[in-house]
């Protein structure tokens, strides 16, 4: 019973888990560019939102994209805003650091590489595309499995704003029915999906060992 | 015979710290040049400039007739990238360290910049086959080159240069990441393009390789062209400080 309730709750969890990644990846590197590029204000603009959103609570992170609107132009917020909400803050949170990630990897390229391919009448955009890239993704993916695993325990910070993912379901269970057994399936729940997680994550990063950098 | 490349009074500083005070030099069609000196002496970052990895603050730098820069008024004003992009295709660069792409088999390190430059695929792979052919490599094409010795990634490396046809091939100290065996490969290869008359530039510390293959070697020191000369002038030069590298050089 608590079982096929929790399992309502993993379709909303799953959700954010994946559209998380689904933006926050791509809009991370974009902002890791910015924050390396020659643009000096955009540059900064970057430094500053970074550390912003790693410096304070994903959990407060949540409570003011959610209430924003309302405080700050006095639009009334809508039913389904809750889920945009979520979405916005955890992509946002998430791609300040993927950003310092890719950054790290970026500039873990040997200056060579760089050389090599502009000697041999690379482009900037085909030596970022096809030598830098691809290169990046192998330092990285340790890395990034790290942000994956916290975010799917993370996703059970929408609590906050009684988004109906699995932790809050269990949480409502738990105090209905004056339990813990709800929050431990809950964990075990997490824990499956990490489970499963680390293995994709590892099988990636064995395609990548065909080659040692 | 024509003028491959010109460089009229070259200048570049790090900051406060001037590196190159004033070089030229000129490399005529099919001439081996070797440029020796101590560590620091801005033998590298002449290359480096030559090959546009650094921008000169002053001087002329002119490939073929072409500018590539030209001075104006004591500063170094660079073509139009357009312009560049073309300059780029008369010369090669062979790195100390390889520079192999590393995700890349070896056949792929030698034919995606043809294919960039607008060869076909069976074209490029037609020219990698035969380069590897005559280095040597031609069992390793599907080989990564974290697979490869020193010696063979260098070769590859050469190569890979080769395959895009440069007039002028430059090379910064191609043998100083290999051990004594691993350099005499090396050092056979380029040995054998220069009997075909390739135009080459090596910043190099092998004497007697230089002593050997060069027309002309020029000896660098603190950012000025201290000796220049063919081989025999320069061995049997009175300039003390030129005896006394090449002889501790020479062991």
């Amino acid at each position: 019973m608590i079982f096929m309730q929790l399992m309502s709750g993993m379709g909303m969890t799953c959700a954010i888990f994946f559209l998380t990644l689904l933006f926050s990846l791509p809009l991370g590197m974009g902002v890791a560019l910015l924050r390396m590029g020659r643009n000096k204000v955009l540059s900064g603009i970057m430094r500053v939102y970074i550390s912003i959103l790693r410096g304070t609570p994903l959990m407060l992170q949540i409570i003011v994209v959610y209430f924003a609107p309302y405080y700050v132009f006095r639009i009334r917020i809508s039913q389904n805003y809750r889920f945009i909400a979520v979405i916005v803050a955890f992509v946002l949170n998430y791609a300040a650091y993927f950003a310092e990630i890719y950054r790290s990897g970026i500039q873990s390229v040997p200056r060579g590489q760089f050389e090599a391919a502009q000697v041999l009448g690379y482009s900037k955009n085909q030596t970022f595309m096809k030598i830098i890239v691809p290169q990046v993704i192998k330092r990285v993916l340790p890395a990034i499995t790290n942000e994956v695993i916290t975010l799917v325990k993370d996703t059970s910070l929408s609590f906050v704003i009684a988004e109906a993912e699995m932790f809050t379901i269990a949480k409502q269970i738990a105090s209905k029915e004056a339990s813990i057994m709800p929050l431990m399936i809950a964990g075990v729940f997490y824990y499956v999906f990490n489970f499963i997680v680390e293995v994709v994550m590892n099988f990636i990063e064995k395609k990548y060992n065909y080659y040692t950098i | 015979m024509s003028t491959y490349l010109e460089i009229n009074h070259i200048r570049k500083a790090f900051g406060a710290n001037e590196i190159l005070k004033d070089i030229s030099l000129k490399v005529e069609e099919g001439q081996v040049v070797s440029i020796i000196g101590p560590s620091g002496s801005g033998k590298s970052t002449l290359l480096r400039c030559a090959t546009m990895l650094e921008t000169m603050d002053a001087g002329d730098l002119i490939y073929l007739g072409q500018y590539a820069a030209r001075d104006i008024n004591g500063k170094s004003v660079y073509s139009s990238s357009e312009e560049l992009k073309k300059i780029r295709r008369d010369f090669g660069l062979v790195f100390q360290n390889f520079n192999l792409f590393p995700h890349y088999s070896v056949l792929k390190n030698i034919t995606e910049p043809q294919m960039l430059a607008g060869a076909s695929k069976h074209d490029a792979e037609a020219k990698a086959r035969d380069l590897l052919k005559k280095l040597g490599l031609s069992d390793k094409e599907n080989a990564y080159p974290c697979q490869l010795s020193g010696g063979q990634q260098q070769r590859v490396s050469i190569a890979r240069a080769l395959a895009l046809e440069p007039k002028i091939l430059f090379f910064d100290e191609p043998t100083s990441a290999l051990d004594p065996e691993l350099t005499a490969e090396v050092l056979k290869v380029i040995r054998d393009l220069a009997a075909m008359h390739m135009t080459m530039i090596i910043v190099t510390h092998e004497m007697q390789f230089a002593k050997e293959l060069s027309d002309r070697i020029i000896f660098m020191e603190h950012g000025y062209i201290q000796a220049e000369g063919t081989p025999s002038e320069l061995f049997s030069t009175d300039n003390a400080r030129v005896r006394e590298f090449i002889g501790k050089l020479q062991g």
